[in-house]
């Protein structure tokens, strides 16, 4: 799946820029393409934004709708991508070191919130966790409100991040050397000792990878929350609603100076997913 | 012979498996939390859109696709995939080719730029179009609003927003694929006398084809399940700018849940094919490493 990309990079042998054609044209498309397509939309959210004026934009990010949808959307983001990394952690090491029938199924499943359309999956777990739904009616008596609910927007936060935790981490466990695990326990460790002192740190890069693209993603999405979330304005409006709500009422400046603060975020996002990526390939090399 | 196999058999290491393996008991346990967790977060919402859409009857889902809207809105969804895809697609093998095929410095800078899309939330996708081409407040307004062209709350603009979400999927296929098989096949149909494009249809693509045809599905798949960014840009009028996404919310809201979930059920199909078709061919590569091993 693309965004967790294995972190498995294979070096290719250098290739020679004069022996194979095509270069002139296909660089020229692909900088063409990214530039009209990527660059030249996002910068419009920039410049727009730098020419409100910092009193207008700040007036626009710091108004107690916006402030209380941060607190939202990053509470929350971060809540699911904590859960995930809990259990997908768990969910990565069973799927690839344990053999039970049906594994490869469920292997096969965790990708679906990456495949399935968010719409769809916000529907579908409304229906679950509505109060007449599967799940709602014996939730609700025990005093869970799990749709219309920060706990609604908390699950679909989960659903949408779970494939990007176990498929980064998936990787990893399998390139585990098990020379290193026989090495711990021959010296007298426990399986337990062993984990916590040997394979967990060499897990913990991509398992901080995991939680950046999840928590990425979480702090970005839409669909699936927006039919669960209730948006009960200042509980539980997440930020790219505000931006929706802004737009609908024709606020350009307003949304795009709250698309700027999520823009910048989501770009320090990436910076730092980056740099865990390179740590944890530094680990891997330096074990290989 | 016996006596050979018990002298080589004391050479072997002592079989306990409980050094480098979990006790019995924890093995249960985290398979028992693993599929618990994935099936109360994967597998029950799966099952509810089917249960919604069939709930009152087959005749009653069927009923959902002669609704003249519902149509209009699979009609766009097709054309909308019809015209982002292969735009994508063209990228994505140019993209991939002038990634693999050459060294030079900022590549990694080009893959960044590549991967962006990924980072953006779709609402801000739909919203960088709107500030671009909004006949009210965009860049080029005036422009628009001379030559009457419409490209928000119109097809162009599901189109642009659409294409912006799924640019990486294809090249992000790609790389990875012709990264493994490297330039060396290349170099010897160039020294065989081919042209490049001769080496390109001959050589380069047949060694991809699987990773294309996966790339070309997904980003396929998620052109027709975009949601985010075409309600920013379309403007969602039934009949007009909806698409099967934005249809099923406005089913959804006007309390036609079952219509609602009959749509969805097509768009959970095309999920479930997408993820059949990546483990065939995920499976595939496996059984071949194997015989080559």
């Amino acid at each position: 799946m693309a965004p967790a990309v294995s972190s498995k990079r294979r070096r290719p042998r250098k290739p020679d820029r004069r022996i194979l054609p095509g270069f002139g044209i296909t660089m020229g498309i692909t900088i063409s393409y990214l530039t009209l397509m990527v660059l030249i939309p996002l910068s419009a959210v920039f410049l727009r934004s730098a020419g409100m004026g910092w009193e207008a934009f700040w007036r626009a990010i710091s108004g107690p709708q916006v402030v209380a949808s941060y607190k939202v959307t990053f509470g929350v983001s971060f809540l699911a991508a904590a859960t995930n990394v809990f259990f997908g952690f768990i969910a990565a090491w069973v799927l690839t070191r344990y053999r039970f029938p049906g594994r490869r199924l469920v292997d096969a499943m965790v990708d679906l919130p990456f495949a399935l359309p968010t719409a769809v999956a916000g529907i579908a777990l409304t229906a679950l966790y509505a109060p007449s739904g599967w799940l709602g009616q014996y939730l609700y008596p025990l005093g869970i409100q799990s749709a219309y609910s920060q706990t609604g927007i908390f699950i679909a936060l989960t659903f949408i991040g779970l494939p990007f935790v176990v498929r980064t981490l998936q990787p990893v466990i399998e390139g585990l050397d098990s020379e290193v695990e026989e090495a711990g326990a021959s010296l007298g460790a426990s399986r337990w000792r062993v984990f916590w002192q040997v394979i967990f740190p060499s897990l913990l890069p991509a398992a901080l990878t995991g939680f950046a693209l999840a928590f990425a993603r979480a702090i970005g999405e839409y669909g699936s929350v927006i039919f669960i979330s209730g948006n009960v304005p200042l509980r539980t409006e997440i930020t790219p609603l505000v931006i929706v709500k802004f737009l609908e009422n024709y606020q350009y400046p307003q949304a795009t100076a709250v698309a700027c603060v999520m823009l910048i975020v989501s770009f320090l996002l990436l910076f730092l997913i980056n740099l865990l990526q390179r740590w944890s390939e530094s680990i891997g090399q330096a074990r290989g | 012979m016996a006596a050979i196999l018990s002298r080589t058999r004391t050479f072997q290491p002592p079989k306990s498996r409980s050094a480098t393996a979990e006790p019995v008991w924890v093995r249960l346990l985290l398979i028992g939390v693993t599929l618990g967790f994935l099936g109360l977060f994967l597998l029950m919402p799966l099952i509810a859109v089917f249960y919604e859409a069939f709930k009152q009857g087959v005749s009653l889902y069927l009923a959902a696709f002669a609704d003249p809207y519902a149509r209009d809105a699979i009609w766009r969804t097709l054309l909308v995939a019809l015209l982002s895809v292969p735009l994508n697609l063209m990228f994505g093998l140019a993209a991939a080719w002038a990634i693999t095929k050459y060294h030079y410095r900022c590549k990694s800078l080009l893959v960044t730029v590549l991967d962006l899309p990924f980072a953006v939330s779709p609402v801000i996708a739909g919203l960088v179009f709107v500030l671009l081409f909004s006949t009210t407040h965009g860049w080029f307004a005036e422009v628009l609003r001379e030559n009457n062209i419409r490209i928000i709350f119109a097809l162009p603009g599901i189109v642009l927003a659409t294409a912006f979400i799924t640019l990486p999927f294809i090249a992000r296929e790609l790389v990875p694929a012709m990264q493994a098989r490297g330039t060396d096949e290349e170099y010897a149909a160039m020294t065989l006398g081919a042209g490049g494009w001769r080496t390109f249809w001959h050589v380069t693509l047949p060694g991809v084809k699987w990773a294309l045809f996966y790339g070309i599905v997904l980003c396929n798949a998620r052109a027709m399940g975009e949601f985010g960014a075409v309600a920013v840009v379309s403007g969602n009028v039934k009949g007009k700018t909806s698409t099967m996404p934005l249809y099923i919310e406005t089913l959804y809201m006007e309390y036609e849940t079952q219509a609602a979930f009959a749509l969805a059920s097509l768009l959970t199909l095309l999920a479930l094919a997408t993820l059949v078709l990546k483990n065939l061919i995920e499976w595939r590569g496996e059984a071949q490493r194997k015989t080559v091993h």
